[in-house]
């Protein structure tokens, strides 16, 4: 099988990667600290088919995904990307 | 919660106990294994000593002076003659011996190795990362050091440990002492327990062999004096006193040079003590027993699992202000009402504390004694108790009631017994959703039983068939006030499962009233008066004069039950039956249930419109005129339909299920033609002739067009059976409104049963290449496969009686396996969730505030208020605002 780009895939949503500017914005509407965002690992195969069009993606980047809902229509969430660098 | 908060905890350690600490924290060293002298009296030194607390009233203790609910207790220690491993510790202490050098006990690491550990170590510990990745990292650098076959520093050649479960290390299979394992673990440097993920000051290695034991203080064991004065000690004293004993046995016998076997046992059987004493699990030994053959509960018994300390102590406990008892139907009473009996009304009180507005009435309450009556010999509420500001607790009797309602005054507090219209909790087990929990205003009964409106069984999912129940009496007003505005049935109608009703008319209800709508039936006044006795009406519905006589249509009845300016318009169940055509597909009148301004037009009632989980009637009236209607509506009519059933009567027996003797022929050869293309398939398949399906064996192609034959042969018998029974058949009327049972088991019953199954195939275990020993080795037909041709009515043959038990039995293990499985699941689930919260911008957030959703669900909607999932029916909202308008 070739390559395939997750991101692609009908049932996986659009994601995005914040710049500096964006991700200081997202943090003071929502009035939290970057710690408490949900978190998402950089081995994830969402984030490795991002860096392919993005280039390195650093722990503590945040990522924007929009979902699509029946009930919301797109519903946003956001990410903090961790190394979760796992011993072995 | 916050204001209250004067100390908040930064931080805890855990730690091992050195046996310097045990020393130091124990009053005193118990070297006796006795407990009591013959006059009951505590011995010195021993297990039940003075200085480790009191437990009878009467005494002081040695240590502290204080009397039984004064002292806190204290502990004591022995000292083990030789020492013992700690089961807890087992894994720890073949690490550390795995690790380290046997001979100069430093880690097997190099100096290198050791420098660039330590380096990790302390990043992770900087970066405040998870235990997860400590606990990995430490398992990767013990690991690397127990590959080591000679020691980098002294070069010593290292001999393998292995662990001989349970306590017993052994060496090319020697045993390693607990003494010689102390003494390894004692040389192994301070530095090196940082690669093992110990602190050094909390914890040495060499602690993890008991040398010193802790004796708990006597609170923590109670002895009980039974009736007869015998005493009964604690299961942990028993363990105690066994391991004194050895001990002592063991010291003296080291002492006068006893053979170094005799030695050895005792110490194992010390050992084997200490770990029961522990733990009387272990894996590897037997459990300890008591004389009467019961295994010992001991430290870990105490704690673990369900009947352990923390489930069933800590996070569950028992209540006061609370009763329990069978339940029962009652229709006359509000889904909002619970009866209680008597009985436990007067147990049941609610606490009401004194105070210039109130003292009136609360010394009428107490005036009135403990079981007072009014005129009838009808319960009123009486006093109990009263407390005194103090918090002396005063009986209240016939005799001292008047006396007591002069004494009272602001400040104090009366203990009222309950009394209608308290507000309380009924709740029944197993509690799987909110509604398994709701406030119920209170009814004084007679009897012995809880009573509620039937509709409220299907939330409880409650049954009478001897069910029991839960009363909790709400001791606050802020309590009250919060199961009043939202736990009250009335407010839990929708389910936020489905965002649809919960709460619906069962059984009866549904029967009675789709007998009433249905074709809009005529009843004359005397029946209709009846009917409505049963009702709160104003006024009598139109009516129609036939014969100088009044009538009035069933539908006209129906209405008086609805609220003014209600419109709807759906589809009946009754013709919206999976696929077949609907017999009043051209009578419009008939299909489409129409209510306009509180009037029904046309259509039947049946479960869409008033059941739970379906009904659509009981949903628009509660979205559009809130809870209360809501709740009256299914209190009207549920009473409606005793009203209209004890006028009609209904009933239901084996004759509904007798059909015309052409009809049974037909069936017969239904099932014969079956049988014979069955027979034809089976010798298609032996003279390899039947044709594989596409990705199918030749095997399992025959078996899907049997059943394919079995299912039509069943489907089409069905049919010629109910083509028989018509709407005025009991059992088809309860069917086809859904009031209980489907189509199916109608024809099962008047048709044939049909072919059973086990996992979702025919029958085929048993014997060998056989079911039963009435076949025939190898005999794949379809009687040998379990199918049924009779109905329930005829009567099973015995071999189909046998098979069909079979096919039953699944269905049985299903449910017994089903509920465990998703009980814990549940268990699970509820364990991840409880705490976390959804905030006022609809956030939801765990305990440290770390976000999980950033909109509820993702859409910010409630379910309960959702219609069935979806944000709005804006056809209903179009369709009610114009026929308003035209209203």
């Amino acid at each position: 099988m070739g390559k395939f780009n997750v991101l692609n895939h009908e049932l996986v949503p659009e994601h995005y990667v914040l710049d500096s500017k964006e991700e200081e914005k997202v943090l003071r509407e929502l009035g939290i600290t970057k710690d408490l965002l949900p978190k998402i690992n950089k081995s994830d195969p969402a984030i490795i088919a991002l860096e392919q069009s993005h280039g390195d993606i650093n722990p503590g980047s945040v990522i924007k995904i929009v979902r699509k809902s029946p009930t919301a229509g797109i519903s946003v969430y956001y990410r903090v990307v961790v190394s979760g660098e796992t011993v072995r | 919660m916050t204001e209250g908060i004067s100390k908040r905890i930064y931080r805890i350690q855990f730690a091992l106990l050195s046996p310097e600490e045990i020393r130091k924290m124990s009053q005193i060293k118990i070297i006796t294994a006795d407990t009591y002298d013959d006059d009951g009296y505590p011995i010195e030194r021993g297990l039940m000593d003075l200085h480790l607390g009191v437990i009878e009233p009467g005494l002081k203790c040695a240590t502290c002076g204080g009397k039984v609910d004064e002292c806190p207790g204290h502990f004591g220690h022995i000292e083990l003659a030789m020492p013992v491993v700690h089961v807890g510790f087992i894994k720890e202490i073949k690490t550390f011996l795995d690790a380290t050098c046997k001979r100069c006990g430093r880690i097997k690491l190099t100096e290198d190795e050791k420098k660039a550990y330590l380096q990790r170590i302390n990043a992770l510990n900087n970066e405040n990362s998870d235990i997860d990745s400590m606990s990995l990292l430490v398992k990767r650098i013990t690991d690397e050091a127990s590959s080591r076959t000679v020691c980098p520093y002294c070069d010593a050649q290292q001999i393998k440990v292995i662990l001989d479960k349970p306590t017993t290390f052994r060496e090319e299979g020697i045993k390693v002492t607990p003494k010689e394992i102390r003494e390894r673990l004692e040389r192994i440097p301070d530095e090196d327990l940082i690669f093992f993920g110990m602190n050094r000051t909390a914890a040495r290695p060499e602690w993890m062999v008991l040398t010193v034991l802790p004796v708990p203080p006597i609170n923590v064991r109670p002895s009980i004096t039974l009736d007869t004065g015998e005493r009964s000690e604690d299961d942990l004293t028993h363990k105690l006193v066994d391991i004194i004993r050895i001990s002592q046995r063991l010291r003296e016998s080291r002492d006068n040079g006893s053979p170094q076997l005799i030695i050895e046992d005792l110490w194992d059987l010390l050992q084997f003590h200490v770990t029961t004493y522990f733990d009387n699990q272990t894996a590897g030994i037997p459990p300890a027993r008591h004389r009467s053959g019961r295994a010992l509960k001991t430290l870990v018994q105490r704690l673990k699992g369900k009947e352990g300390r923390f489930r069933s102590n800590l996070s569950g406990k028992r209540v006061n202000f609370s009763a329990r008892t069978v339940i029962s139907p009652e229709p006359f009473l509000s889904v909002n009402e619970v009866g209680v009996p008597e009985l436990a009304a007067r147990e049941l009180t609610v606490p009401m504390t004194v105070n210039r507005f109130n003292i009136e009435t609360a010394r009428e309450f107490v005036k009135a004694g403990p079981a007072p009556r009014d005129q009838f010999g009808r319960y009123l509420p009486g006093v109990n108790y009263i407390l005194r500001p103090d918090g002396r607790r005063i009986k209240v009797t016939k005799e001292n009631a008047d006396e007591n309602s002069k004494r009272i005054d602001i400040g104090w507090s009366v203990e009222r017994q309950l009394a209608e219209g308290d507000i309380v909790l009924f709740n029944r087990q197993p509690s799987l959703h909110r509604m398994s929990m709701m406030g119920h205003t209170v009814r004084i009964l007679s009897g012995r039983t809880f009573r509620f409106n039937l509709a409220v069984c299907t939330p409880y999912n409650a049954d009478f068939d001897g069910d029991e129940m839960n009363l909790h009496i709400l001791q606050k007003e802020e309590a009250r006030a919060e199961a009043r505005i939202i736990m009250k049935v009335q407010e839990q109608m929708l389910s936020p499962r489905f965002g649809g009703p919960i709460i619906g008319g069962i059984h009866d209800h549904i029967t009675a009233m789709f007998l009433l709508t249905h074709n809009n039936p005529l009843y004359s006044e005397e029946e209709t008066v009846h009917m409505l006795s049963f009702v709160d009406v104003d006024e009598m519905p139109d009516h129609e004069i036939i014969n100088g006589k009044k009538f009035y249509r069933g539908r006209d009845i129906f209405s008086t039950i609805l609220p003014k300016g209600f419109n709807i318009k759906f589809r009946s169940k009754l013709c919206s039956g999976a696929g077949e055509k609907c017999e009043y597909e051209d009578r419009i009148e008939d299909k489409d249930v129409f209510i306009k301004d509180g009037k029904m037009l046309t259509g039947t009632i049946d479960e869409a419109s008033i059941g739970p989980f379906s009904g659509v009637i009981i949903e628009k009236i509660y979205k559009k005129f809130g809870p209360h209607e809501g709740a009256r509506f299914v209190d009207r009519m549920t009473r409606l339909a005793v009203g209209f059933l004890s006028t009609r009567g209904f009933s239901t027996g084996i004759t509904d299920y007798d059909i015309p003797e052409e009809a049974v022929k037909s069936i017969a050869e239904t099932s014969r033609k079956a049988l014979e293309k069955i027979g034809t398939l089976i010798d298609s398949y032996n003279k390899g002739l039947l044709e594989p399906m596409p990705g199918r064996s030749l095997e399992e192609t025959l078996e899907m067009e049997i059943l394919g034959v079995t299912g039509e042969a069943r489907d089409e018998s069905g049919k010629i059976a109910s083509a028989q029974l018509g709407l005025s058949n009991p059992s088809v009327i309860m069917a086809r409104s859904g009031a209980r049972a489907k189509m199916l088991n109608i024809s099962e019953v008047a048709g044939m049963v049909g072919q059973q199954s086990v996992r979702g195939g025919r029958i085929n275990r048993g014997y060998t290449q056989r079911t039963l020993p009435h076949f025939s080795w190898g005999d794949i037909g379809a009687e040998a496969r379990g199918f049924v041709e009779s109905s329930y009515k005829q009567g099973l043959n015995p071999l189909e009686y046998f098979l069909h038990s079979i096919g039953g039995r699944e269905g049985l293990v299903d449910i017994a396996v089903r509920t465990s499985r998703s009980g814990y699941m549940q268990r699970r689930l509820i364990n991840a969730f409880e705490d976390l919260k959804v905030d006022d911008s609809r956030r939801v957030a765990d305990t440290v505030g770390a976000i999980i959703q950033f909109k509820y669900g993702e859409d910010g909607i409630d379910p309960t208020r959702s219609d069935m999932g979806k944000t709005l029916d804006l056809n209903y909202i179009e369709f009610d605002q114009k026929e308003s308008a035209e209203a």
